[in-house]
């Protein structure tokens, strides 16, 4: 037994726990830091520069003649858009990694946002729906691909490997229906084709922020109940059980959640590419953090859109839609992961 | 640190279980003694692991059930009963960065609610298991920078921080050099002896699972082939039914207990005479 008396012992516990979430916290801050001054960065300068203080003034509900439309019609609904989409994604993705302990396994590699971005497009194309219509029809077709994928990997139990390669057939296949549907509309653009296909904030209206904040509330927060069991499953399916997690029911609650958030998210901005995908590994390296990764990743999704956004916009010689810049962003890591001799022991 | 000793009885009543269509456990009856350090072996696939798993309830059987103190495990809420029966795979995965107090931490998961934080006895359960296996000077290292013994040693500090009377642990000696082994086996040995913890084990090396256990389990095809104390069941004809190994057990020098000795073509066997 211990030679230190008992006391010191659990002081020095106290001291190493308030230590490490110290350290989560200012890592957090610095995120948060970060978002704001995104946020104070994409509300000032676009096209032409407005001082922070007529961007108050403006969102105080003060009429500046030429800056009003610009920030409040077009900078605003962006930025929130961006925030609520980049962290709806940011969240699905880092709850399907955690699951299954891959990091391949985020919903915009499976074919979860391409089902939603289908089920979208096929329910204005054909069905002539709109609103919350429409992320109904994204969420009822990413559920549906996200049963789809599960039955056609079930081979006695499912493995990760099988279900991740079954998720990218399905999500080219889904590709090339939203291309099909999109080539039949009436009324077919450009705008419209390149949204559904790899995600774009052009046209972002404020009332977008309504769904967004409610997946965020509803699915999030259900996400959040279940921290602790996520938390439990990066020890592996069989730790976990043993620690008392009820793995069918924490399955069942954790994929509703990430499939309600990405269609959400995918339904008011297209499958912005790679966010979800790219999330949860920075912000695993950026926290350090062994629980769950849910609110590092919610802010590193946002951040992610955002920014995205904005260099699509105003960095790159032409102006790209946000999915483009993630996509680009994405890709070498997708590479760098598939290269990469298989570390089995490695989660996120 | 006084523990209750209070000992819970785990059974398992013509348990038949498997994957898919192979069938791994065939009717199995048998009582894990209670209080005591019980050792399963046999050769590969004999069911032995399956018959571990379907005991900590990560296996359904197909037939048959298992009874702790009397319950089945199946009709338990997964996590009433993790404060009952902990688990330890054979190579369980430590998330990337995790510290040894981190891990440990985390065997506190069954006796936390949904919004309950951290209370000071899961400091006091975390303290206790760290120090019983000797890793309070480890906490703040992370868990992938441990040599191979001080992480098992890691992970068994998390199972003792769940505060379990029945601990099942699959292979708990795999991978470690010799020594480590027997630092293993010994600190399950202390636990069982200081907390009364019921102790069930599935081990490869026979020696060491006669040494260490008071019930030695064999398996072989699906069943028990003996049960009992070591010098029972450790005989030269088990080991030649079950593992299909020409072999002379005598006692082992150092304990008395039954040592059994290969009798392979090669290494001097000739020499050796009956």
């Amino acid at each position: 037994m211990s030679a230190r008396p008992e006391s010191a012992a659990l002081a020095h516990l106290r001291q190493l726990r308030h230590r490490r979430s110290q350290q989560l916290w200012q890592r957090l801050g610095l995120l948060g830091v970060c978002l704001f001054a995104g946020v104070v960065l994409t509300l000032t300068l676009g096209q032409s520069y407005t001082p922070v203080t007529t961007v108050m003034r403006v969102l105080g509900g003060a009429e500046v003649p030429g800056v009003g439309f610009t920030v409040r019609e077009l900078r605003l609904p962006r930025a929130v858009v961006a925030l609520g989409a980049g962290a709806c994604f940011g969240l699905a993705g880092v709850a399907f990694q955690t699951l299954l302990r891959n990091p391949l396994a985020s919903p915009d590699i499976i074919g979860i946002s391409t089902g939603a971005s289908t089920g979208a497009v096929f329910a204005i194309v054909v069905l002539s729906l709109n609103g919350p219509a429409v992320s109904l029809a994204a969420i009822g077709a990413a559920l549906g691909v996200a049963l789809l994928i599960y039955l056609l990997s079930w081979r006695q139990g499912v493995t990760g490997g099988r279900l991740i390669l079954i998720g990218i057939g399905l999500s080219a296949m889904l590709q090339s229906v939203t291309a099909y549907l999109l080539m039949r509309a009436p009324n077919w653009s450009l705008q419209e084709a390149l949204r559904w296909m790899t995600g774009s904030l052009n046209g972002a209206r404020l009332d977008q922020a309504l769904p967004l904040l409610a997946a965020l509330l509803v699915f999030g927060g259900l996400l959040l109940s279940r921290r602790r069991d996520l938390d439990a499953l990066r020890m592996g399916d069989d730790v976990a059980a043993g620690l008392g997690v009820h793995l069918g029911a924490a399955r069942v609650t954790i994929v509703l959640a990430a499939v309600g958030l990405a269609a959400v998210a995918t339904a008011m901005t297209g499958p912005i590419a790679f966010v979800a995908f790219l999330a949860g590994p920075i912000a695993l390296r950026l926290t350090r953090q062994s629980g769950a990764l849910l609110l590092p990743a919610a802010l590193v999704g946002a951040l992610l859109v955002l920014l995205g956004d904005y260099a699509g916009q105003f960095l790159l010689p032409a102006r790209y839609p946000v999915g483009i810049v993630t996509g680009v962003l994405g890709a070498p890591y997708l590479l760098y992961l598939i290269v990469r001799d298989g570390n089995a022991r490695r989660t996120l | 640190m006084s523990h209750p000793m209070s000992h819970s009885s785990l059974h398992a009543q013509t348990l038949t279980a498997g994957y898919a269509e192979r069938r791994v456990l065939d009717n199995v009856n048998l009582t894990i003694p209670a209080g005591q350090c019980t050792a399963i072996v046999g050769a590969n696939a004999c069911g032995k692991s399956t018959l571990l798993r379907v005991l900590s309830r990560l296996l359904p059987p197909s037939q048959g059930q298992v009874l702790l103190d009397g319950t089945d495990i199946h009709r338990l809420p997964t996590r009433h009963l993790a404060k009952r029966l902990g688990f330890l795979p054979q190579s369980p995965i430590a998330p990337d960065g995790i510290t040894v107090l981190e891990l440990v931490s985390r065997g506190r998961h069954p006796h936390q609610g949904l919004f309950n934080r951290w209370r000071p006895e899961d400091d006091a359960a975390v303290v206790e298991a760290l120090s019983a296996t000797h890793m309070e000077a480890l906490a703040d290292v992370q868990v992938d920078e441990l040599s191979g013994g001080q992480r098992q040693r890691a992970w068994i500090a998390m199972a003792l921080a769940q505060q379990t009377d029945v601990l099942l642990l699959d292979e708990p000696t795999t991978f470690l050099d010799i020594n480590h082994q027997i630092e293993v086996l010994d600190l399950l040995t202390d636990l069982n002896h200081s907390r009364g913890t019921t102790i069930v084990m599935v081990l490869h090396e026979l020696n060491l699972a006669a040494r260490y256990a008071d019930t030695l389990i064999a398996m072989a095809k699906g069943n028990v082939y003996a049960m009992g104390a070591a010098a029972e069941v450790l005989t030269a004809t088990m080991v030649r039914e079950v593992f299909g190994l020409e072999n002379r057990v005598i006692a082992d020098p150092v304990t008395g207990k039954p040592m059994m000795i290969p009798l392979g073509r090669h290494g001097g066997v000739a020499h050796v005479q009956d």
